[in-house]
Formats: C-alpha cells, sequence, structure tokens
C-alpha cells in the first residue's frame, strides 16, 4: 500500500477538472545503484477514475512515466460528486483514494 | 432478532458488491497491454495497439514544451476535437516507445495531461483513436541534460 495520492476536482459548467497526484517511485529499469546493478523496474500499470461509481477515466501506465506520476483530465459532472481513485503497479500492489467534487 | 438477520443481509450486500468491485479492477488490470508496453520501435508499439498507420492530422493537438530542460519531468497534454475513445504517448527513442495509453468513456472529455521521462531528445507521437480510426500529431521535444539550456 502506497502512500496517499492527492486529488483535487473542482466543478466549473458542468465540466469538472480533475488533477490526481500519485506518490510512486515509478522505477523504469533502466537505472543502476550505487553498486552499479540494476533497479528492477517497479511502477504503476493501471489508474481507474470512478465518479458515481462509474469509470470515467482510464490510464495504462508503462515505465516512462514521471516519478510521482501526475494526471489532469476533465469529466461532464457536478459537484458533489464522489471520485475514487485506483492504482495497481507491477508487484501487484494497490491503492484506493476517494475525493469529493468542490 | 429479526433486526440483526436484517443486518447480516446489509453486510452481506455490502460485501457482495465490495467483490464485485475487485473482480472489476483485477480484470481491468490484466487488460494492461503487455506487448505494447514492451514494444521497442513505433512499428512494435503501432502493430500491439493495433493502429495500422496513423494519419497525422491537425484535429490532434499535442502541448508539450519545445525544449525539456530536465528529461525526467516532461510535461505532454493531449486534445482533440475528435470523438476519442483512446489516447497514447509515444516517445521514439526511449527504450521502450510507448508511455502510456488513456482510455476515454462517453462524457469525459478529449483532454489529458499527465508527465512523462525522455531518455534524450526525440519525437513524441500522441495518438488519438476516434471513430476506429487513429489518427496523431508529431512533435520534436529537446531534451537537454545537465540543465545548462543548451
Amino acid at each position: 500500500m502506497g502512500d496517499p495520492m492527492r486529488i483535487r476536482a473542482t466543478e466549473t459548467n458542468g465540466v469538472v477538472d480533475v488533477k490526481i497526484l500519485m506518490k510512486h517511485d515509478m522505477e523504469s529499469g533502466q537505472r543502476k545503484d550505487a553498486a552499479g546493478k540494476l533497479i528492477p523496474a517497479w511502477f504503476i500499470t493501471t489508474v481507474t477514475v470512478k465518479a458515481q461509481g462509474k469509470d470515467v477515466f482510464e490510464a495504462d501506465f508503462g515505465s516512462a512515466i514521471s516519478k510521482d506520476p501526475f494526471l489532469n483530465f476533465k469529466y461532464k459532472g457536478a459537484k458533489g460528486d464522489k471520485l475514487q481513485v485506483s492504482w495497481v503497479d507491477t508487484r501487484g500492489d494497490k491503492r484506493s483514494d476517494e475525493a469529493t467534487v468542490s | 432478532m429479526k433486526q440483526q438477520r436484517r443486518d447480516v443481509l446489509k453486510y452481506t450486500a455490502v460485501f457482495g458488491l465490495m467483490a464485485c468491485a475487485g473482480l472489476i479492477t483485477s480484470a481491468q488490470a490484466e487488460e494492461w497491454n503487455k506487448a505494447a508496453f514492451e514494444g521497442k520501435s513505433l512499428d512494435e508499439v503501432f502493430r500491439a495497439l493495433g493502429t495500422g498507420t496513423p494519419e497525422k492530422s491537425s484535429t490532434v493537438v499535442m502541448n508539450a514544451p519545445d525544449i525539456a530542460e530536465n528529461g525526467a519531468v516532461v510535461p505532454v497534454g493531449i486534445s482533440t476535437t475528435l470523438k476519442a475513445q483512446q489516447m497514447a504517448i509515444l516517445v521514439e527513442k526511449n527504450p521502450s516507445t510507448l508511455a502510456a495509453q488513456f482510455f476515454i468513456p462517453a462524457g469525459t472529455e478529449t483532454f489529458m495531461t499527465t508527465r512523462i521521462k525522455m531518455a534524450q531528445t526525440s519525437n513524441v507521437y500522441a495518438l488519438v483513436k476516434a471513430d476506429g480510426k487513429w489518427t496523431m500529431a508529431v512533435k520534436e521535444i529537446k531534451v537537454t541534460l545537465g540543465g545548462c539550456g543548451g
């Protein structure tokens, strides 16, 4: 279980702007440690966002997404919508956080 | 006694729902397109995603800097006027070409932004699938390692 995500969602004219910052090292499998050994790949593969229980966005990540991944997208929604953001990484680790649209 | 039974029923329903949700997420996780993400060239990724050869189109707009001083954090966004169902970001000269792909259900705007890593200066491809057809925008992003801004 990773650290909590930061989720900010604001509604303007029926469109909800969602910004998500996940806390994850996103190790690409290309970097070497001090001893020159490859650090094994370890990154988030899938992020799903639901609003009021309905899928509004899905992202599949490869190893080339920056450390502490950031996502920004917009969907048609309303103030007070309950958002649920979940991710899964290459080790099968999962995290899920919730936020309310303001 | 009756009350208790009702509670039990309620909890069973809730746990049932949670199990369902769990099943759904694990099914989605399996869909992660391993072949596409392990593709080492544009052609390999195009093939794995089944894009054919995407046509360049001005309807696909990539929001990205011309020069990225830090290759570890390059903001890239895609927006389009097409009814996109799927989007993808490809970096030609990265060890794995496909950086990310996105699924856009109806009701979600065809707009997204994220941050990617780039090993070196390279062409970046923004692919959009709308009505079963892939189109794309291409932009070269210069990466200046060392931060001297050269």
